[in-house]
């Protein structure tokens, strides 16, 4: 099965890859949104969606067959699984509206244009990893390149412009406003954010090794033999992982910084005009991001698909060799991408989290702390740890 | 009064950063998710009426099965919003009530005037007509909304009693009559 599919072109193989791994984002960016109300619900105390249920007639009753399995039928409907594909239904066939005063060309193009950054960017993630026959690690990605994370910046903020845009083409105040605080908020967070990593960077890129950006030798750096081999660069560089992980929050538009969103003065802010599919695909593109930028945090900073510090994939393997298939690769590629996949996980859910602990900051005070407290941190960090990786690294 | 001028105590460098704060926040919020739901199921678990709720007008007989309404009609007169609509009725002669001498022939409350104020409760002489535990009334038509005779004593069943005020009477006349051949 293996070799007939590495025989397939390359241009196919390409293909395949990049389906699958749309097809496996998309429907977790849309089950992230139950989560969020499972999560919700629960730390308001309430059950949250737990009744829906698909028939057992017509053409849904594959899922009510599924649905009437005794345990796991029930335990899918308390978890609102059903919830999430009636609520995938609704947004595909209900009316969806074009206001008549908005730009319609621009007005469609946003959604659109917020969906590409959100499922590109992933691209040049890896979220796994596997041994080859040379004993090699290999990372599974769709693009292993030496520029991942400034690919993955210069795409990911790329997904403002659809909110500019649906802000702007909306052609109403409320809107507009959300579009225009979005790309302020942007610029102020993006600054401290790519700032934030160049420590972890000029740490992986020592002195006499070839350069690299790539998120995968990151990894590979915080997989290493011995005490400082092994450390989680959330460890040695607390600072940054802060600022990344609030300037991320930021990016986001995720409370306590949802300014282009904040129902509260903007009543839905730049997706005020927008309905059914549209305004569902900004919010699939909203949750890709999250995923993404968690993805890219657990990379830089949590040691990517190593389940602890000091404990790398290999080591894993070595005490799983009791298993025959131990060092198969699809078994090793497939527990890195459920590690990966568990810290990106907690991230999720630690965004829902905040989102019910923090109240929204007012649209000046994220200005302020943008650009008088994390910038000044971050320029701070990186000189301090500049120096220090200079001393240690030439020492 | 005196005005007092209470010293505001500077924050401390950890509290201007919010991060203690919003670490015991994350703690709250972490509790209350593994705590039990509040929320009552509604239409599978029911909440707990408590005693005295005034729910659904509703008529009752008394415990020997008698419909305790005498249709004095001062439930329909003090109706504030003119729900109840009564027609009286005589008890024939040959019943086994027929000292009561009157019945309702027909009681109707329209759901959709009353106002749940128990007037009529309280006015009632009988004590035939009570607030009850239902709480919840729906219906596709006006009509629906309506409830006859029938569907009232459905509705109330029978509640205890303490006067049995119509069987003493009948006792003290029969008592009476009897004293009176007697003399």
């Amino acid at each position: 099965m293996f070799d007939f599919y590495f025989e397939l072109p390359l241009l196919v193989r390409l293909l395949l890859q990049g389906t699958v791994v749309i097809l496996v984002l998309f429907p977790l960016a849309a089950a992230c949104s139950m989560a969020e109300r499972k999560i919700s619900a629960w730390i308001q105390g309430r059950p949250g969606p737990n009744r829906t249920k698909p028939p057992l007639a017509g053409f849904l009753a594959p899922l009510g067959l599924v649905a009437s399995i005794p345990v796991l039928g029930t335990l899918l409907q308390k978890l609102g699984i059903f919830q999430l594909a009636a609520d995938g239904g609704k947004f595909t066939f209900k009316e969806d509206p074009v206001p008549g005063h908005v730009n319609k060309f621009y007005f469609i193009l946003a959604p659109i244009a917020s969906m590409i950054p959100a499922l590109s960017t992933v691209a040049f993630v890896p979220f796994g990893a596997y041994f080859d026959a040379a004993g090699e690690l290999v990372p599974v990605a769709l693009a292993n390149v030496d520029v991942g994370l400034l690919a993955v910046f210069a795409l990911g903020s790329l997904g403002v412009y659809s909110l500019i845009l649906a802000g702007w083409a909306s052609n109403s105040k409320y809107p507009f406003l959300g579009g225009v605080r979005a790309s302020a908020q942007l610029i102020s967070y993006e600054l401290s954010m790519t700032l934030s990593v160049l420590p972890v960077f000029l740490w992986v890129n020592a002195p006499g090794g070839q350069g690299t950006l790539s998120l995968f030798d990151v990894v590979q750096s915080q997989s290493q033999p011995g005490f400082w081999g092994g450390t989680w660069y959330v460890m040695t560089m607390p600072v940054s992982a802060f600022i990344f992980l609030i300037a991320l929050f930021a990016e986001t538009n995720r409370q306590p910084f949802d300014m282009p969103e904040s129902e509260a003065d903007l009543v839905g802010g730049f997706h005020t005009e927008y309905g059914a599919f549209k305004w569902s695909l900004f919010f699939v593109a909203e949750y890709a991001h999250m995923i993404v930028g968690s993805g890219i945090f657990c990379l830089l900073f949590l040691g990517g698909w190593n389940p602890l510090p000091w404990v790398p994939l290999a080591t894993v393997i070595d005490w799983l060799g009791f298993l025959p298939f131990a060092a198969h690769p699809l078994f090793v590629g497939l527990l890195s991408i459920t590690l990966f996949l568990g810290k990106v996980g907690f991230f999720i859910f630690f965004f829902m989290w905040v989102r019910w602990t923090l109240p929204r900051f007012r649209y000046d005070q994220v200005m302020t702390l943008g650009w008088k407290k994390l910038l000044p941190l971050s320029i701070a960090n990186l000189i301090v740890y500049a120096l220090g990786i200079a001393w240690l690294q030439t020492r | 009064m005196a005005v007092v001028t209470v010293e505001r105590k500077p924050l401390t460098f950890l509290e201007r950063t919010y991060l203690p704060n919003i670490a015991a926040g994350l703690a709250t919020t972490f509790k209350r998710m593994v705590q039990p739901v509040e929320t009552l199921e509604y239409p599978e678990q029911r909440p707990a009426i408590p005693a005295g709720y005034r729910g659904v007008p509703t008529l009752v007989y008394d415990p020997n099965g008698r419909e305790k309404c005498v249709s004095c009609q001062l439930c329909e007169f003090v109706c504030p919003p003119k729900a109840i609509r009564i027609t009286p009725g005589e008890i024939a002669h040959d019943d086994a009530n027929a000292h009561v001498e009157k019945r309702p022939e027909e009681f109707k409350i329209d759901m959709l005037r009353c106002i749940y104020c128990g007037l009529c409760q309280e006015v009632c002489p009988e004590e035939a007509i009570w607030l009850q535990n239902q709480y919840s009334m729906t219906g596709y038509t006006r009509e629906e909304m309506v409830n006859d005779k029938k569907r009232l004593y459905e509705l109330g069943g029978t509640l205890p009693d303490t006067h049995f005020k119509w069987d003493k009477k009948k006792a003290a006349e029969e008592a009476a009559a009897h004293g009176g051949a007697h003399h």
